[in-house]
C-alpha cells in the first residue's frame, strides 16, 4: 500500500450514521495536514436509514478527476447488515482492508481474503460516549489502526471543523475509544 | 496561503464574502442551497456585512438583484436548473441593464423527469442571455472564477453580469484543497469597489429600463456587441492580474499535453478532470492526444479555439447535456462554428456523457478516443452525437 500515490476509502452506511461526513472528516484532515484529497457521497435523495456510499481519495498529488471508487483500497462498513447486500463488497481485492461495526468478527471473513480485517463494535461506543448510535466518529478510530498517511492526532485535530463545545468533546472520546478497542485480524 | 478543504458550493461561499458583496437575494434549491446556507452563516455571525434578502422565488431573487445593482450596490446570487429557467426573464433584463452581477451556477438537468442531478443542460438554455459565462472545473477555480467575475463584471468597458458555472454534486458537494487568503483585504484590493456603472442617484437622476421603440431598441442593444467583445480582452486581462497577484493561471481554453498531439479531446467542467487521465492512458499506449477544455463559453473565444485546432487531425467534444433538435452537443456547435469563422476544417465528433448524472468513468473517455480515432481514420464521420452510458 505504501508504494501506492493515492489511497482510496469507501464507506457504506446507512441514512443517519453519518458516513458522508466520516469521509469528509478524513479528506478535510488530511488536506488540513497538506496532503491532496477529495470527499464526496454517491448522491442520491437523503433517506434515513437507506444504504448510503461515500468515497475519500488521499493522495500525494493533486486529484484530478472524481470518479466513484471502483475497487477501494479501504472498504469501511457502519452498519454490519450492509454485508448481506452484494453491492457493498462489490469490487474489493484480496488485499483490500475491510473495517467494520460488528462486535465479532463478520461472517463474510470466513468465505473471502481481504488484506485486512478490523472490526469494533462501534453502535456501543457511540452510544456510550455520544449517547446515540451516531457511528462515524467510533468507526473513525478503528479505521485508524490501519490507516495509512493519516494519525489518531490528525483526526482529533480536525474534527474541531465538524463539531464544537461539547459535542467535539464526546465525538474525540469516541475515536479514541474505538482506536483502543478495535481489533485487527 | 492556507489550504481550506471545500467543496465548491463553499468556495464560492468565501468568494462571496472576500469580495464584500453589498446584497444577496437567493431562494434555495437544490444542489445550489449550501450556498446560500453559508452565506447566511457569514452574514449572521458578522463575517460579511450584506443584507440578505429572503425571497419567495429565483424570479424575486433576480429581480431583486436588478433592484440592488441599480442601486449601486455589489450584488451576488445563486440558482441553477428549474431555479435559472423561472429566472430566466430576468437574464436578458439583467445584461441590457448592463447591471454587473455575478451568479453561481452549480448546472443541473432540467424536467421532466424530475432530475435533482448535475447536467449542464441549464446553463446551455441561458448561454444567450447575454451573460458572460465562465466555467470552473475544480473548487480552486471557482473561488478564483467568482473573484475575476466581479472584476470583468465591474469593468467600465465591460458592465455585463457574469455566470460562474460548474458541476451539480460533481463539484458542489465535493470536498476538495482550496486555496483561501488568509487576509480577505488582499481580495478587496484585487477588487476594490469602484462603481463604474449607472445607477440610480437622487443628485443625478437617470431612467432606468424605459420603452425603446423600432428607431432606438436596436442601437441600444447593440451596445452589448462591443461590451462582450471587451469582455474576452478585460477576461483574459484579468486572469494575468491574477495570476502575478495569486500565483494561478486561467485563460479562455485550457490545453492539456497538446503540444504535439494529433486527436484533441475537448470538455468543461468536472469533466476536465476524467479527459486529463484519460489522455495520460491514452499517451501511455502510444496515440498521440491531447485535451483541451473551455473555461470561457461567453463571449465564445473564437480565436483561440480555432488556433488550438489548427493542423490537428481530428477533435471530440463531450457535451455534459442532451439537447433534442440539433443532432449535436451545444458546445460541438460552439466549436465547429467557432472553426468554420475561421476556415479550419479539422474534423470533429460530437459525444454526450454524464446526462442526469449518469456516472463516468476515466475508461469511458479512453474507449471514446480509441473509436473516434478509428472513426477520423476511416473518414466517416458521424452527423450526430455518440451517446455514451446509455442504455440501450
Amino acid at each position: 500500500m505504501s508504494s501506492r500515490q493515492e489511497i482510496s476509502i469507501r464507506w457504506h452506511g446507512r441514512g443517519g450514521q453519518g458516513a458522508v461526513t466520516a469521509a469528509q472528516v478524513v479528506a478535510t484532515c488530511a488536506i488540513m495536514k497538506g496532503l491532496y484529497a477529495q470527499a464526496f457521497p454517491e448522491f442520491g435523495p437523503e433517506r434515513r436509514g437507506a444504504p448510503v456510499k461515500a468515497y475519500t481519495r488521499l493522495s500525494t498529488r493533486p486529484i484530478r478527476h472524481r470518479e466513484p471508487i471502483v475497487s477501494p483500497d479501504y472498504l469501511v462498513i457502519l452498519d454490519p447488515s450492509l454485508l448481506e447486500l452484494p453491492a457493498t463488497l462489490e469490487g474489493a481485492r484480496d488485499d483490500t482492508i475491510l473495517v467494520v461495526n460488528c462486535p465479532e468478527p463478520p461472517e463474510v471473513v470466513k468465505s473471502r481474503k481481504f488484506g485486512k480485517v478490523v472490526y469494533i463494535d462501534a453502535t456501543d461506543v457511540a452510544m456510550k460516549t455520544i449517547g446515540r448510535p451516531i457511528v462515524n466518529t467510533a468507526i473513525l478510530g478503528a479505521l485508524l489502526r490501519v490507516l495509512d498517511l493519516i494519525t489518531l492526532d490528525d483526526i482529533l485535530k480536525s474534527l474541531e471543523k465538524f463539531f464544537s463545545g461539547k459535542l467535539l468533546e464526546v465525538n474525540r472520546k469516541a475515536v479514541v475509544e474505538a482506536y483502543n478497542l478495535a481489533k485487527v485480524i | 496561503m492556507p489550504r481550506l478543504a471545500l467543496t465548491s458550493n463553499y468556495a464560492t461561499a468565501y468568494a462571496v464574502k472576500m469580495c464584500d458583496v453589498d446584497v444577496i437575494p437567493v431562494y434555495p434549491i437544490t444542489p445550489q442551497t449550501t450556498i446560500a446556507e453559508k452565506l447566511s452563516e457569514f452574514v449572521a455571525n458578522g463575517e460579511l456585512d450584506a443584507e440578505i434578502i429572503h425571497v419567495e422565488s429565483e424570479h424575486s431573487a433576480l429581480s431583486a438583484c436588478v433592484g440592488a445593482a441599480a442601486a449601486g450596490a455589489r450584488v451576488f446570487t445563486a440558482t441553477c436548473s428549474q431555479g435559472l429557467m423561472l429566472a430566466y426573464e430576468l437574464l436578458p433584463i439583467m445584461s441590457g441593464l448592463r447591471l454587473p452581477v455575478v451568479m453561481a451556477v452549480p448546472c443541473r438537468a432540467l424536467s421532466a423527469p424530475i432530475s435533482i442531478h448535475g447536467d449542464y443542460i441549464d446553463l446551455m438554455v441561458a448561454r444567450d442571455a447575454g451573460w458572460i459565462i465562465l466555467i470552473s472545473s475544480c473548487a480552486q477555480e471557482v473561488f478564483d472564477n467568482i473573484i475575476q467575475a466581479y472584476k470583468i463584471a465591474e469593468h467600465r468597458d465591460v458592465l455585463l453580469p457574469v455566470m460562474v458555472a460548474y458541476d451539480g454534486f460533481l463539484m458542489s458537494h465535493t470536498i476538495e484543497p482550496v486555496e483561501v487568503p488568509d487576509d480577505e483585504n488582499i481580495v478587496r484590493e484585487f477588487v476594490p469597489k469602484k462603481r463604474e456603472w449607472l445607477y440610480l442617484d437622487v443628485d443625478k437622476p437617470v431612467t432606468m429600463g424605459p420603452l425603446a421603440g423600432p428607431d432606438w431598441y436596436y442601437e441600444i442593444r447593440f451596445q452589448q456587441v462591443p461590451a462582450m467583445k471587451n469582455a474576452y480582452k478585460i477576461v483574459k486581462e484579468v486572469a494575468e492580474e491574477f495570476y502575478k497577484k495569486f500565483g494561478r493561471k486561467y485563460d479562455t481554453i485550457e490545453l492539456y499535453r497538446a503540444e504535439d498531439a494529433e486527436y484533441l479531446m475537448i470538455g468543461y467542467g468536472a469533466v476536465w478532470g476524467f479527459i486529463q487521465e484519460a489522455v495520460d492512458r491514452l499517451r501511455e499506449k502510444g496515440i498521440s492526444i491531447g485535451g483541451m477544455r473551455i473555461r470561457l463559453l461567453r463571449p465564445l473565444p473564437v480565436e483561440d479555439i480555432a488556433n488550438a485546432l489548427k493542423d490537428r487531425k481530428g477533435f471530440i467534444v463531450i457535451d455534459k447535456c442532451l439537447i433534442t433538435g440539433m443532432p449535436v452537443g451545444p458546445v460541438f456547435s460552439d466549436i465547429t462554428t467557432a472553426l468554420k469563422l475561421c476556415n479550419i476544417d479539422t474534423p470533429g465528433i460530437s459525444a454526450v456523457h454524464g446526462v442526469g448524472q449518469r456516472t463516468m468513468y476515466i475508461r469511458d473517455f479512453v474507449d471514446l478516443a480509441e473509436k473516434c480515432i478509428e472513426t477520423f481514420k476511416s473518414g466517416k464521420i458521424p452527423r450526430e452525437s455518440i451517446y455514451l452510458g446509455l442504455r440501450t
